[in-house]
């Protein structure tokens, strides 16, 4: 059954048509990655699957079902802290931002912050940043996990260390995960599945199966052939 | 020496940074320094006139010679005045401001009318609040009053409108809306904003202040500006002049704390060099 069911007949910015008969399923845990060439409407797709765009025709629907999806926490591409709080607030911000949540201090261990959770978003690095935007996404106990682009604005080495962790937290939380990027390694290393959106509303190009045991070696060959197909789907759809 | 990587840096932290926090105060007070002893000069010289220009030793002596409780009393009238108007301006241009920043029809329904209202001159009010209030205290303190809300109101309704969206975009994903999600999140992003309005607005009532005490008042600096220039007493309308200075930079700088402690959190070059 899946957890998440998005289907958009279209969406329009004015005149332009941006998603066509677009459709992605989320089953309960996968690692789902999408990828497409910039513009093609991966982050719309996201906002949408998030309820932040309703503007579009199609649905959203959760477990397989009618109602309300399931829970969601959604990771943008910048942390999106508030400043005047500080990380635990940040974290706690569903609770009321309270300033010592006990499962805010927990998460906030967890994505390696341990120490600073009275820290203001001002003295921390984008790399710890966005590890407290995961713990913010993670607190409320979500199902699905939407990132869109998250770790696309730090240094390779942090981003490295941003994908081991997310990959973690997943597996901990048995979270399903749906991954809106622009790197390739990162699609594949991390999802169990990559949908290639093509460009010019042209809908999923095609959706490629990774099927490599976890934990991954980014530095072993055993990603290169779904690397391959998804460089291919790419380029046959003119994607890039 | 070790080839330890750690010891540059070590030694860097250990190396006092020199403070120019004081040297850069005293560098303020250069100027005003020399242009109070140009004049002492000038004026103890016979190069100007004395009764136009005093040299500052004759409005310090004009100072002491109205005695200590004397010029207590003339500031403490101001400063109560000051006080109780720029609070009753800035609690309203607060409520009307955060009002007119939330609700797009308020907006369209208060705001073209305080852009007009703010256009008017303190002293054009005056008339009218003489003939509605009387002579009391309650022209004056309506007169600041109304100094004070303009800056406050345009700052609240400012620092509302320029929120970061993807902040409100946030919010909205946890179910914030309404009063929580202004009390949360937007009047705390716009809180900059609201404190420099705050500022503005002290700064304007003092301003106000000195209109309101021009035209009908018994004690207060604006009164002794007057009473100054009925007796042709050029060195006592220095002395309120200097009295009116300490205060409104004495009231300045603790709105200035206030503003540096409560928002610390900012992550701005003016937060770093304060």
């Amino acid at each position: 059954m899946n957890l998440l069911d998005i289907h958009v007949l279209s969406k329009r910015f004015g005149e332009r048509l941006v998603l066509c008969d677009v459709s992605v399923q989320l089953r309960a845990g996968e690692v789902v990655s999408l990828v497409g060439a910039s513009g093609c409407g991966k982050s719309t797709l996201l906002r949408i699957a998030a309820r932040l765009d309703k503007d579009f025709a199609g649905w959203v629907r959760g477990d397989g079902g009618q109602g309300r999806g399931p829970d969601i926490g959604v990771v943008f591409q910048e942390p999106r802290l508030f400043p005047w709080l500080t990380v635990a607030q940040n974290v706690a911000f569903a609770a009321g931002a309270p300033a010592n949540d006990p499962r805010a201090l927990a998460l906030l261990s967890e994505v390696g912050l341990a120490g600073h959770e009275q820290a203001l978003s001002k003295q921390l690095s984008g790399g710890q940043a966005q590890r407290v935007a995961i713990a913010r996404a993670l607190y409320g106990e979500p199902r699905v996990l939407l990132l869109d682009e998250p770790f696309s604005a730090v240094d390779a080495f942090t981003r490295m260390k941003l994908q081991d962790l997310l990959a973690e937290v997943a597996r901990r939380h048995a979270v399903t995960l749906l991954l809106v990027t622009h790197d390739i390694d990162e699609a594949v290393l991390l999802g169990d599945r990559v949908v290639v959106l093509g460009s010019e509303a042209r809908g999923v190009v095609e959706e490629i199966p990774v099927d490599v045991p976890r934990p991954r070696d980014r530095r072993g060959a055993s990603l290169t052939p779904a690397r391959a197909r998804v460089l291919d789907a790419l380029h046959e759809a003119h994607a890039i | 020496m070790s080839a330890d990587p750690n010891a540059i840096p070590a030694l860097r932290r250990a190396t006092p940074r020199p403070s120019w926090r004081w040297p850069r105060r005293a560098l303020g007070g250069i100027v005003p320094a020399l242009l109070l002893g140009g004049v002492e000069i000038a004026v103890r010289a016979g190069w100007v006139n004395g009764h136009l220009l005093p040299a500052p030793s004759e409005v310090v002596q004009a100072l002491l010679g109205l005695g200590a409780s004397d010029v207590g009393g003339h500031v403490a009238a101001s400063t109560l005045r000051v006080a109780a108007g720029f609070l009753i301006g800035a609690l309203l241009a607060l409520a009307v401001g955060a009002l007119v920043g939330l609700s797009r029809l308020a907006e369209a329904l208060l705001d073209p009318l305080f852009q007009a209202l703010r256009a008017i001159p303190s002293l054009a009010w005056v008339p009218l609040l003489l003939l509605w209030l009387g002579i009391d205290e309650a022209p004056k303190i309506t007169l600041i009053a109304i100094g004070a809300f303009f800056p406050v109101y345009m700052g609240t309704v400012a620092g509302i409108r320029d929120v970061d969206r993807k902040l409100v975009e946030l919010a909205r994903l946890y179910g914030l809306s309404g009063t929580v999600m202004a009390r949360r999140v937007l009047l705390p992003a716009a809180s900059p904003a609201v404190l420099t309005g705050l500022r503005n607005g002290l700064s304007l009532a003092w301003m106000f202040m000195v209109a309101a005490e021009l035209i009908a008042a018994t004690r207060g600096l604006g009164y002794l500006l007057t009473d100054g220039r009925e007796m042709g007493r050029a060195d006592l309308v220095f002395a309120a002049i200097l009295l009116l200075a300490a205060l409104g930079k004495l009231s300045d700088g603790l709105m200035q704390r206030w503003e540096r402690h409560a928002l610390a959190w900012r992550d701005s070059l003016g937060a770093q060099t304060k």
